[in-house]
């Protein structure tokens, strides 16, 4: 077993050190940051899990995993600069090092998800803890029936992983559709919100899972919207984000109702979380 | 060879209805193409004719002095464009270009304003498909409006 496991499984609250080993810059205030262990080997994350990144003497905050879970090389991260923290992880430099507690919670279930048809709908910044679902269904697609990836931002120069998105709607038999809020003339494609997406592609809504991430409200709309067109609240899921602190159940900074979202989300289902995301209060 | 008359009543927005309309609805009807770029109408024009998408894509642009246009929205195959024909001053309030080879059903507001007065079944018949596509894109504005992508505060 690795070291920066064995630091998970024994120690969760101690941080273990990993250097930058490449940054690369997403948006103006994103970037996607690829991590190796100084000591011992990559641990193994599923896709949706989280590690706690520390920028040493400055603070910690949970950020999922966005890399590849087929990786064994290193594991990534894309982290918006929104506060100091923040800011400090995603303007390290490569070859500085940041302390990784993790992986923690729960994860996409994108290997039961096989048999079905797989709707991944994110929006802003919620691309990037998909991602490694994407990956995942991908590498498998044979497995499922339609793949449809959704994705919603704010504007054309804010969207995440681009490239990857344009390679990914190529494949045969996977959908990719992306809008935006707002746009100047130069962009052709969907302006609005994501549900709207939903309506123009082809999927069962019988037999679907899907996997939502994103902000709370647009997750609200869009479980809504999926109910609506016939996907039942039990084969939807989303990942939440709450106020994570020690990340592992003890603390009760990220509870939410009768979950703690670090220990049993952040991936949770929707026909269980519901009736609390119109509880404001929580 | 299918007639306009059936092919009208085969867009997604005139599902269900009653074929007897079919002629009338028909009667205001027209094919249209529009090529990418093309403007289907600009802010300011008389609203005398509402559009049916069938295929293709149409943005809806807001123009203001020095600044880029802004596409607010967008909308494709199945959609409606347009509804300022629906109330006085009968004049559009934005811009729609298509942003892909788009074709269309382009129909008669004054037609079927017309008709629509005349017999009260016919409007009844469009209030109930317009009104949920009104709804629905309030609904969507409002949520564009509330920048949930931007930063949040810290």
């Amino acid at each position: 077993m690795s070291a920066a496991a064995d630091t998970a499984l024994l120690d969760p609250m101690l941080p273990a050190p990993w250097r930058v080993r490449a940054v690369r810059r997403e948006t103006a205030d994103v970037a996607t940051l690829d991590l190796v262990p100084l000591v011992g080997e990559v641990p193994r994350f599923a896709p949706g899990q989280f590690n706690m990144i520390y920028a040493y003497g400055i603070g910690e905050v949970p950020i999922s995993v966005s890399g590849d879970p087929a990786d064994p090389t290193q594991i990534t991260h894309t982290v918006r600069a929104v506060g100091a923290v923040s800011r400090a992880i995603a303007d390290a430099a490569p070859g500085s090092v940041l302390g990784l507690r993790g992986p923690f919670g729960s994860a996409w279930p994108v290997a039961a998800a096989a048999g079905h048809d797989l709707l991944i709908i994110a929006g802003g910044l919620g691309l990037a803890p998909l991602r490694p679902a994407i990956y995942q269904a991908l590498a498998a697609s044979e497995h499922f029936g339609r793949i449809a990836i959704l994705y919603g931002g704010r504007a054309p120069a804010e969207l995440l992983f681009r490239d990857e998105l344009a390679a990914w709607g190529a494949r045969a038999g996977i959908t990719v559709a992306v809008t935006v809020d707002h746009a100047d003339p130069t962009w052709h494609g969907h302006v609005g919100v994501v549900p709207a997406l939903i309506d123009e592609i082809s999927f069962t809504p019988a037999n679907t899972v899907a996997l939502l991430c994103g902000p709370e409200v647009m997750l609200r709309f869009t479980a809504a919207a999926l109910e609506g067109a016939g996907v039942a609240a039990e084969r939807i899921y989303l990942s939440m984000e709450r106020n994570m602190k020690c990340a592992i159940g003890l603390c009760g900074h990220c509870q939410f109702g009768a979950d703690f979202v670090c220990r049993d989300g952040p991936v949770l289902r929707y026909d269980r979380i519901a009736p609390r995301l119109m509880v404001r209060e929580i | 060879m299918e007639t306009l008359e059936h092919l009208l009543l085969a867009h997604p927005f005139f599902a269900g209805v009653d074929p007897a309309f079919g002629p009338l609805l028909a009667g205001c009807a027209r094919n249209l193409r529009f090529a990418p770029g093309a403007y289907l109408f600009r802010e300011g024009e008389a609203a005398d004719e509402f559009y049916l998408i069938r295929e293709g894509r149409v943005a809806l642009e807001l123009h203001a002095p020095a600044r880029s246009p802004i596409v607010i929205a967008s909308l494709g195959g199945g959609e409606m464009v347009g509804a300022s024909w629906l109330a006085p001053p009968y004049r559009w309030g934005f811009d729609a270009r298509a942003t892909a080879d788009t074709r269309a059903f382009g129909l008669d507001a004054k037609c079927l304003r017309g008709k629509c007065d005349a017999d009260p079944h016919l409007g009844y018949e469009m209030m109930r498909r317009i009104l949920p596509v009104m709804v629905r894109r309030m609904q969507a504005a409002r949520r564009q409006m509330l920048d949930v992508y931007g930063h949040p505060s810290a």
